[in-house]
């Protein structure tokens, strides 16, 4: 076996992703928490004003980057997902069900800080235009996933399930993704471009860029954490479990 | 690969096809149906049934904005470049209302002017700091390059 | 300083949007914490029954 395969193999055994996440940690936590002010400093101070939203398009700061993870996050375990029900690899399925929640968050918070940021520049808080409901219906997807994962006794089961459920739900990404270009939306077009330059002065393009960095470190940390959680419960009967847990009773 | 995830991976491939396709087609349909907003061009070739509330959607035409002295209320005219349309509106605009701003009404047809009972104001994807907005402004002055041509919405 | 926190007349719209972002990432973060601390209490219940199940036994 090739050592590149062999190493995959040993990450999927829960007491060495466990020590491997464990050891990693203190460092995404603490980039992350690096980046979060150096972008947050960089938006809201740093950056000049723009010459038609003048401060209010500062939310552009906390919006986007959300936005870009909830699309990310979505795909990340809609893949774990598929190596989960293909491969019945247990550390697959705990990391696309440990994504769920963390993608729900970044959902909400792109949803609630665009509704913010419409109120004074569009004039509602709220409107069915198609970016905005496919955004929701990603929100729904995210709450859809979770609530089959816990609806189900069977903890194998369910995240079969709800893995499932997560692939046909990416046909929803490229909605949301394309929305602004396939239909006559009041979302604005893409600003940053992955492709060709960018719709965005400089000097405000990279505290975002600074953000969409440090939000990827966030749900880095976020998943590490959350997996390692639910190895240990869901590895209870074992005996690297029970060590684990009489380990920190002592220190 | 094993007989048994070879048949999961098939199966689930087959499970994802099916769903893309039938996503591609819902979407192919609901582009053809579903318009969020109408352009003064499609209303005055009699596109939007008489009567019928929609959303027109254009650029504030400059210089025709009239605000009443006493009251909200607040004219202008929405172009698409092809064809203007006067609209109606009293309440408080959004605060990126202006000359030359992308608009979305809400409203109906009255006596062939666009009574709107909502405004909305959309913002296109650039973003310019004001030194940088006021220099190119200098620059096209001086060159006499003509303001650019606004997208039709 | 004061003008830093009025952003051009949308402080409101600003602060409660990085309020939000913050508050929900905050909870986020501190919640496979709690969770943490509950498996390890049911796992290090479960480590003592199963000694006493062996002294029992013995």
């Amino acid at each position: 076996m090739n050592p590149l395969l062999l190493w995959f193999h040993k990450l999927g055994s829960p007491p060495y992703f466990y020590r491997l996440a464990g050891r990693l940690l203190p460092w995404l936590w603490g980039l992350a928490l690096i980046g979060l002010v150096a972008g947050l400093y960089g938006g809201l101070v740093l950056a000049p004003a723009d010459y038609q939203q003048s401060d209010a398009f500062r939310i552009i700061y906390v919006h986007v980057p959300s936005a870009w993870m909830s699309m990310f996050i979505y795909a990340f375990m809609a893949a774990n997902g598929f190596v989960a029900l293909v491969w019945r690899i247990k550390l697959s399925e705990t990391l696309a069900m440990a994504a769920a929640p963390i993608g729900a968050a970044f959902t909400a918070i792109c949803l609630a800080t665009g509704s913010i940021w419409g109120k004074p520049m569009w004039g509602t808080w709220w409107t069915w235009d198609a970016r905005l409901t496919s955004e929701l219906v990603l929100l729904f997807l995210y709450l859809g996933v979770i609530g089959l994962y816990h609806a189900i006794e069977d903890r194998r089961q369910a995240s079969r399930a709800a893995a499932f459920l997560a692939l046909i739900g990416i046909v929803n990404l490229p909605i949301v993704h394309f929305s602004v270009k396939w239909w006559n939306t009041l979302h604005q077009g893409s600003t940053v471009k992955l492709f060709g330059p960018s719709l965005i002065d400089g000097r405000m393009l990279w505290p975002l860029l600074v953000m969409a960095l440090a939000t990827k470190l966030l749900f880095a940390a976020s998943l590490l954490s959350r997996a390692r959680v639910d190895l240990l419960e869901l590895e209870a009967g074992k005996e690297w479990a029970r060590q684990v847990a009489l380990a920190g009773e002592r220190t | 690969m094993n007989p048994t995830r070879k048949r999961r991976l098939v199966v689930i491939s087959l499970i994802l096809g099916a769903v893309g396709i039938a996503a591609t087609l819902t979407v192919f349909a609901l582009q053809q149906n579903i318009t969020y907003l109408h352009t003064p061009v499609e209303v005055l070739a009699g596109k939007v049934p008489a009567d019928a509330r929609f959303r027109l959607g254009g650029m504030v035409k400059a210089g025709s904005i009239q605000r009443a002295g006493d009251s909200l209320k607040t004219g202008f005219t929405v172009t698409d470049g092809d064809a203007d349309m006067a609209v109606e509106y009293t309440g408080i605009l959004p605060d990126l209302f202006r000359e030359k701003q992308s608009v979305i009404a809400t409203g109906r047809m009255e006596n062939g002017r666009f009574v709107a009972s909502e405004v909305l104001a959309k913002h296109d994807e650039n973003y310019v700091p004001r030194d940088v907005a006021e220099a190119m402004a200098n620059a096209h002055k001086k060159h006499d390059i003509p303001e650019k041509k606004p997208t039709a919405q | 300083m004061s003008e830093f926190f009025h952003m051009g007349g949308y402080g409101s719209y600003v602060w409660s949007a990085m309020a939000i972002f913050v508050g929900v990432l905050a909870l986020d973060a501190v919640a496979p914490l709690i969770k943490r601390r509950r498996v390890l209490r049911e796992l290090r219940a479960r480590a003592r029954r199963a000694q006493k199940r062996n002294e029992e036994s013995v």
